[in-house]
């Protein structure tokens, strides 16, 4: 589904990324754990080429998201995004939120566009909030909000950067609810999460990044039982 | 007793023939600077023309602006660079010297008005401001805002239209109100090129008078409410955006 072939990404002097490689399948939620600063964030925006990987390759459906000839706009489709501060568009309302990128990137007619907005608002516990404006909402709604318009655009894998870390403590079972609904679904997932007692339940795979590099990678029973690498022995010591 | 009432009487006395004095001044002042031989048509006229230069720098400002902006945006070199060079040299030099550049080594051999002149002299000046200001309301805005744009699959361009800029504008949109408002008040150099603005008009009216100030008085309040009156509409215009959000 994606792939990533020895991914290098730097800030100016600064290595964030040194060397990954990894597939995430069809239908696989990998959750992705590791210390504050250690490249998930970078590591998960360089999937949909948010971020430009300094060297290396990004495959999705074999197809190069590197090569220039391919249209990056095209691929991005395919790729759901969904951010830690939600990053809903504040000028507009729930409904142009969710309607916007499929009628103006797919060319969807309005009329459909909104009918799969109402379905996918229905699905994440918001049917009516169609005409509020995100202001309105509470950190929880948005964060729903911006699932559903992520999918809306029916991505084939959905990337998410942290999505209850901006979250009051009260509101983060009502998203995570909406996330293992898309795992039940089969949606392909990429997790970069703090929520360890999710990526136990719900993940595949567990990739455990430390300075730049998945140190370990294992199923959720065996890494957070038997971690193999010291790092990650530190890191589940403190967090768990 | 009657001591106190003489005093009186000729404090009331002095204080009448004061007042007396300044009303007979300032009846004077207002009859030479602005009755007689209609004089006050030089205001008129004048105040005429600083609005029309205001109006149409504002707008050829505006233009310039927003294709200076869109020029920094890109990714060709050139462009980028020339209209940088651009901000800075007229942000870098006063804009009476641009002013008087722009009228005699370029359009002062031609027929084209002054009024004209005058206008794009100072629109090319108010672009450059208009361009930062712009620039500075893009850059305002949440990065999160694009980049949740384009993991959508919008383009770039689009991203600017839909999202970028429909936020930007309520971060420019008090900005450029400044900047007509600073316009107006500059406008008033105009004289330099020979055009009978506001400032000019009372130029002539004191050379006609000999009137020490007047005249520049009377354009100090007519300049002073105009501006209020452009602060109070921006002022509402502010609170209507602030409510829309
Ligand atoms: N746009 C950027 N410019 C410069 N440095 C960055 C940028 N984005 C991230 N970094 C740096 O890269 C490192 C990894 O960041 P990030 O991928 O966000 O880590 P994580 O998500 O694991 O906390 C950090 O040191 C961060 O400061
Ligand atoms: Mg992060």
């Amino acid at each position: 589904m994606i792939k990533v072939v020895d991914l290098y990404k730097s800030f100016g002097s600064l290595e964030v990324l040194r060397g990954i490689t990894n597939e995430i399948h069809k239908k696989e939620v990998v959750c992705v754990i590791g210390p504050s600063g250690s490249g998930k964030s970078t590591f998960l925006r360089c999937l949909n080429l948010l971020e430009m990987p300094t060297s290396g390759q990004v495959y999705i459906d074999g197809v190069s998201f590197m090569d220039k000839k391919n249209d990056i706009n095209k691929l991005r489709e395919k790729v759901g995004m969904v951010f830690q501060q939600f990053n809903l568009f504040p000028h507009k309302t729930v409904m142009e939120n969710i309607t916007l990128a499929p009628v103006k990137v797919k060319g969807v007619g309005k009329d459909e566009a909104r009918e799969k907005a109402i379905q996918l608002l229905r699905k994440v516990g918001l049917p009516d909030k169609d005409y509020e404006y995100p202001n309105k909402l509470s950190g929880g709604q948005k964060q729903r909000v911006a699932i559903a318009r992520a999918l809306a655009m029916d991505p084939e894998i959905m990337l998410f950067d942290e999505p209850t870390s901006a979250l009051d403590p009260e509101m983060v079972g009502e998203v995570l609810q909406v996330m293992k609904q898309l795992v039940e679904e089969g949606m392909t997932m990429v997790v970069v999460t703090h929520e360890m007692g999710f990526a136990r339940e719900v993940g595949d795979r567990i990739l455990f990044m430390d300075e730049g590099i998945i140190a370990e990678e294992n199923t959720p029973a065996e890494l957070f039982q038997n971690p193999q690498n010291p790092r990650t022995q530190s890191f589940l010591s403190k967090v768990l | 007793m009657s001591k106190l009432v003489e005093v009186i009487n000729k404090l009331a006395a002095g204080v009448f023939i004061v007042i007396m004095e300044i009303v007979t001044k300032l009846s004077d002042e207002i009859y030479f600077n602005l009755i007689r031989d209609d004089r006050y048509l030089y205001f008129v006229k004048g105040l005429g023309v600083s609005i029309q230069l205001t109006f149409y720098a504002a707008l050829i400002g505006g233009a310039i602006g927003i294709l200076v902006a869109l020029a920094r945006l890109t990714n060709n070199k050139v462009i980028k660079v020339i209209a940088e060079k651009y901000i800075d040299i007229t942000r870098g030099t006063p804009v009476v010297v641009q002013l008087l550049i722009i009228y005699f080594a370029i359009f002062a051999s031609t027929k084209i008005p002054r009024v004209v002149i005058a206008s794009i002299a100072f629109g090319i000046n108010s672009g450059a401001y208009v361009a930062e200001l712009i620039r500075a309301g893009i850059q305002a805005v949440d990065k999160g805002q694009m980049e949740a744009a384009r993991s959508l699959g919008l383009s770039y361009s689009q991203a600017m239209y839909h999202i970028i800029m429909p936020q930007a504008i309520k971060n420019i949109l008090p900005g450029m109100g400044n900047e007509v408002i600073s316009l107006w008040k500059e406008t008033a150099i105009a004289g330099f090129i020979g055009l009978e603005d506001l400032m000019r008009g009372a130029e002539i009216v004191r050379a006609r008078t000999f009137s020490n100030y007047t005249p520049y008085l009377v354009i100090a309040l007519i300049y002073f409410y105009i501006t209020a009156l452009m602060t109070m509409i921006l002022g509402k215009m502010e609170r209507r955006l602030r409510k829309s959000d």
